[in-house]
C-alpha cells in the first residue's frame, strides 16, 4: 500500500512542477489578409494617366497652400 | 510621399463646424452618419478648446486588427479604407477605435445597423475611380483628382491640416514656434522634433 502511494506521489510530482511554469500571457495578434476587392493608386486614372510624379506635385502644391506664412512668397523648398 | 495624416490645432479651431459641413456636402453623407465632428472641451467656460475629429488613419489601426472579415486595407499613402461589400456591420471596429470614427447608418427598423461608414481621407474606396458606385458607397475621390480632403482645404482658420504627415508637421511646428508657446509641452520633441528642412541661404548672401 505504501509502495503504491509512493509511486502515485512520484507520478504526480512532474504535474505539480508543471504548475510552476510560466506561460506567455500576451496574445500576439496576427494581421489578417485583406479579403476585399483590390484598389488602384490615386494616380492610376484618366487624369494622371499613371504619372505618379505629377500626382505628387499636385498634392505637394495643395499641401503647401495650407501654410499661410509661405503664401505669395517663393521659398527655397 | 509620406503617410497622409490629419492634424488639428486647438488654438485655432473656432468650432465653426465648417469641416463637418464640407464633409457632409462633398460626400453626400446620409443623415445620422458623421464622418467628422467637432469636439469641444470645457464648453462655455473661458478658455474652451475645440478640435475636429475623424478617422486618424492610424499607422497601426485597431479597426484593421479586430475586423472579423478583414475588410480593411491601407493604401500606399497610409490611408485606411474598407470594402463595404465585405463589411458585415458587426461594430467591432467602432468598439476598437479610440476616436469613434466608424459610423453606422441606423435608418431601419429594429435597431438595424448598416455597413460601416467612415472618413476616407477623400480617397474613395475599392471601386473604379470617379465611378457612380464609388461615390455612392464611399463618396468623392478627391485624392485621385490631386486634391486634399475637403474638410482641411476649406478650414477657414487653417486649424485643421491634412496631407503629407511630414509637411503638415513642419507647418504646425513653425506655427507654434512663431506663436511662442506650446512647444514646452510634454512630448513635443518626440512628436515634432527639430525642423528637417533648414531654410537655405540666399545666393550671394
Amino acid at each position: 500500500m505504501r509502495k503504491v502511494l509512493a509511486l502515485a506521489i512520484a507520478a504526480m510530482l512532474p504535474l505539480a512542477a508543471a504548475g510552476c511554469g510560466e506561460q506567455q500571457a500576451v496574445t500576439v495578434y496576427k494581421q489578417g489578409q485583406y479579403q476585399g476587392k483590390p484598389d488602384k493608386h490615386p494616380w492610376d486614372n484618366d487624369q494622371f494617366k499613371g504619372d505618379k510624379l505629377a500626382w505628387e506635385r499636385a498634392i505637394k502644391a495643395r499641401n503647401d497652400i495650407q501654410d499661410e506664412t509661405s503664401r505669395g512668397t517663393p521659398t527655397a523648398n | 510621399m509620406a503617410r497622409m495624416k490629419f492634424l488639428c490645432d486647438a488654438e485655432r479651431c473656432i468650432e465653426c463646424n465648417g469641416c463637418v459641413t464640407a464633409c457632409k456636402n462633398e460626400h453626400e453623407v446620409p443623415w445620422g452618419v458623421n464622418r467628422r465632428r467637432v469636439v469641444t472641451l470645457n464648453d462655455g467656460v473661458p478658455g474652451e478648446k475645440s478640435i475636429s475629429v475623424a478617422c486618424m488613419h492610424c499607422s497601426d489601426a485597431p479597426c484593421m486588427a479586430v475586423c472579423p472579415v478583414d475588410c480593411f486595407y491601407k493604401t500606399s499613402e497610409g490611408v485606411v479604407l474598407h470594402d463595404k461589400d465585405l463589411c458585415i456591420g458587426c461594430g467591432y471596429c467602432f468598439y476598437a477605435c479610440p476616436f469613434g470614427a466608424p459610423q453606422f447608418p441606423q435608418d431601419g427598423a429594429f435597431g438595424l445597423r448598416g455597413k460601416m461608414d467612415k472618413c476616407t481621407f477623400c480617397a474613395g474606396g475599392p471601386e473604379a475611380d470617379f465611378s457612380a458606385a464609388e461615390f455612392r458607397k464611399y463618396g468623392r475621390n478627391r485624392l485621385a483628382e490631386g486634391k486634399l480632403p475637403a474638410c482641411a482645404e476649406m478650414c477657414s482658420t487653417k486649424a485643421l491640416l491634412g496631407g503629407d504627415g511630414d509637411v503638415i508637421a513642419d507647418i504646425y511646428r513653425n506655427r507654434v514656434l512663431k506663436r511662442g508657446k506650446g512647444s514646452e509641452v510634454w512630448g513635443w520633441g518626440t512628436a515634432y522634433g527639430k525642423p528637417e528642412r533648414q531654410p537655405s541661404a540666399k545666393p550671394g548672401a
